[in-house]
């Protein structure tokens, strides 16, 4: 099992093809928003870039604040979405410690599934599909978004 | 969002409201430049100044913007208060994504706020604030203050004036998220006459992509060029600042107000010293994984305790040879210093250099005296000039303000018309000889990006002026194609026709993908005819006498030659713009 890291995001030159990536082969959308990535500059350009996405708790906070059962725990951290059984409450957005899903104006949840697609569109190498120790599965999740 | 009309938001800023304009004309004008010229035919006034109240600014998006790697460029058209006539001038940062975002093809501007005012749109908002406290402030204060008093950090864009704007200088700039500008032709003068100083665009709005995979195959095809060739490589290694050894190495760089075309002394401001020296690092443009804007450094000891501050500022080709080469500051530190304050004042760095550099020469022929300097200019001198910049954008006094609306005016009101390095406005930084130098005098936006004038030159030809005028005119035609979509021309090596009509056809703008070539030859006859209609007549332009005095590695320039290339391009021009 692996999981998305941002390891080197001081070389991040802000152009948004990770989360333009995500939004176009994860959730067939353009957007740099509703996406499992996104980019923000920290505190103006002159500072450089941060990327907000799933850190890939466990426990998940996410996954104890969503009432439906819409969210369970993902072996090794993160999470799995199956966004039939959401209500868009929003709630996982507000358990979330850093900002890593995003609500679009339905309140629908936009949050990484540790797919690793985006990470061959990063020009600077800047993200990582890192294996965890210990754990083995089936990498699958991407599937889960669907509704 | 793919949709075969223009989807227009209208604000009048006397009212501070807005209205949704839905405009057919998709497949006749694609967009970008296209759908600006129609624009302006639509809610401009030929006959009324650059400051009437009603002149619309303009800024247009295409129909590939977002949707492939490098269609990052927003264009930005105005009656230019440089010229009184239709102008555009191109700008990238985040200014493209996030109009796409917040769903508008176009923002059109029109009125004038009550007050000093900044402008804030998005897919679900429109609101016009009071923001008289920024009034005065540098740029780089008014970024930060914008970007305390607005949401939505890195999917938004902030276009803001400083005091040249506000000074209605003909050389004022709009600056896009810091590092990025609308450059030329004065449009931050158009921002300041409308008592607006910021716009910050939200891009939060995102929309379904087509069906199938064509669409994210094709993306990755041509993301893989973009990022996998040596094509680009010249943007993200040294960037265009490669371009001032090479051009000092082939005598075709200006140098202290042309008066040189080649110098030892350029080894310090090349790219490669730049990079050696000056590079923190790169950053880019929306939707571009090249990242070619290029960061360097100016630490400033500012108390004898061993104090410093320290700053960011971008360099590319032009700033350089125009804060650094015609100024003959051949220290990149020091021209790095002089960019950042050019960017405080808010003015467009290349016109402002050039200026300077003819104010020098003025000054040492005795033309003007330090009553009108204020400072005693000298090549080299950047403490100096760093002065001056700051004179030139707060219209310091008589001599600066008219300074300020360009390097002729204040040449024809003094003297020292001879040696004004103006093409149209103040040159770019190629001295290559005389295609360029007619191509930047009569071409529409008078930019080296124009058309690759001076490409032509450096291919060692005989002069051959039919061949030259149907280079130029083609080359245009290939570019408003690129410009309407709006891609950076840096990609213009891969959007080729057939890439650009595939891209267009994966995302379901199929009649546009068949119909490219009459598109383009389409808008660039309806540009010529806007910029006709508000006053342009190409056989009035003059070239200055010190551009017959350059010397390349070709020899000294042929004046006849240049006569006639300037004979037979103006009647193209004529004859495209009749032809409308």
């Amino acid at each position: 099992m692996r999981i998305l890291k941002t390891p080197r995001m001081e070389r991040c030159i802000g152009c948004h093809s990770c989360s333009l990536a995500c939004a176009r082969m994860v959730h067939k959308r353009l957007s740099w928003d509703t996406a499992g990535i996104r980019i923000a500059s920290s505190g103006g350009l002159t500072s450089g870039f941060e990327a907000r996405t799933c850190l890939a708790c466990d426990p998940a906070p996410c996954v104890l604040a969503c009432p439906t059962g819409a969210y369970s725990q993902r072996k090794g951290g993160g999470v799995i979405v199956k966004k039939k059984l959401c209500i868009q409450c929003g709630e996982c957005a507000k358990a979330c410690p850093v900002d890593a899903i995003y609500l679009d104006s339905t309140s629908e949840p936009f949050v990484c599934i540790h797919c690793g697609r985006c990470e061959p569109f990063c020009p600077h190498d800047c993200l990582e599909m890192m294996e965890i120790k210990g754990v083995s599965g089936e990498e699958d999740a991407a599937g889960e978004v669907a509704p | 969002m793919i949709r075969d009309h223009f989807r227009t938001l209208i604000v009048d800023l006397a009212t501070g409201r807005g209205s949704i304009a839905n405009l057919d004309g998709r497949d006749a004008v694609a967009g970008g430049s296209g759908l600006a010229a129609m624009l302006f035919d639509k809610y401009g006034l030929p006959d009324r100044p650059w400051n009437d109240p009603e002149q619309p600014l303009i800024f247009a998006i295409g129909p590939l913007t977002g949707y492939f790697p490098l269609m990052s460029k927003t264009v930005c058209a105005f009656k230019s208060p440089y010229h009184d006539q239709y102008a555009e001038s191109h700008g990238g940062g985040r200014s493209a994504l996030s109009l796409r975002f917040a769903d508008f093809d176009a923002l059109v501007i029109r009125g004038k706020a009550a007050r000093p005012s900044c402008l804030s749109v998005g897919s679900r908002h429109l609101d016009l604030r009071d923001v008289h406290f920024l009034w005065g402030m540098d740029l780089q204060k008014t970024g930060k203050m914008l970007r305390r008093m607005y949401e939505g950090a890195g999917h938004r864009s902030i276009l803001r004036i400083g005091p040249a704007g506000e000074n209605l200088s003909a050389m004022a700039c709009i600056n896009v998220d810091t590092y990025r500008h609308f450059g030329r032709l004065g449009c931050g003068a158009v921002m300041g006459a409308k008592n607006l100083k910021g716009i910050v665009i939200m891009g939060d709005g995102s929309f379904p992509l087509p069906e199938g995979k064509a669409y994210p195959e094709l993306f990755s095809d041509v993301y893989r060029k973009m990022t996998d060739t040596d094509m680009m490589e010249k943007y993200h290694n040294f960037g265009t600042p490669v371009n001032m050894a090479v051009l000092n190495g082939i005598r075709a760089l200006p140098i202290m107000n042309l008066q040189k075309t080649s110098d030892p002394d350029i080894e310090g401001i090349t790219g490669e010293t730049f990079a050696r020296d000056t590079l923190l690092r790169n950053t880019a443009c929306a939707g571009c994984p090249v990242g070619c804007i290029h960061l360097g450094f100016v630490r400033e000891r500012f108390m004898e305790e061993n104090r410093y501050l320290y700053r960011q500022v971008s360099y590319d080709h032009e700033p350089i040879f125009a804060a650094g080469a015609m100024l003959h500051v051949t220290n990149a530190f020091s021209v790095l210093s002089l960019l950042d304050t050019v960017e405080r004042e808010g003015l467009d760095v290349m016109s402002a250099g050039v200026s300077l550099a003819w104010a020098t020469e003025a000054l040492q022929k005795g033309i003007i005296s330090t009553k009108e300097t204020i400072v005693p200019l000298r090549f080299g001198d950047d403490a100096a000039y760093s002065e001056a910049f700051h004179h030139l954008g707060e219209a310091s006094n008589d001599f600066y303000r008219l300074l300020a609306q360009g390097t002729m005016k204040a040449a024809e009101h003094y003297g020292g018309v001879d040696f004004a390095s103006v093409l149209g406005q103040e040159m770019a930084g190629y001295a290559t000889g005389e295609v360029f130098f007619v191509s930047q005098a009569l071409g529409f936006r008078h930019s080296h990006l124009d058309a690759g004038g001076y490409s032509w030159d450096q291919k060692d030809k005989d002069p051959d002026v039919s061949g030259a005028v149907k280079f130029l005119v083609q080359d245009e035609q290939a570019r408003v194609l690129l410009t309407s979509m709006v891609s950076c021309l840096f990609a213009r090596g891969v959007y080729g026709d057939q890439v650009l009509s595939d891209c267009l056809r994966s995302v379901g703008y199929t009649a546009l993908a068949d119909g490219i070539s009459a598109v383009s030859r389409h808008v660039q006859k309806l540009r010529w005819g806007t910029r006709l209609r508000t006053g342009f007549d190409p056989r009035t332009v003059s070239i200055p006498k010190r551009f017959l005095e350059v010397e390349t590695w070709r020899g000294k320039i042929d004046a006849t030659y240049l006569d006639a290339l300037k004979n037979a391009y103006a009647g193209a021009i004529l004859a495209l713009a009749q032809d409308e």
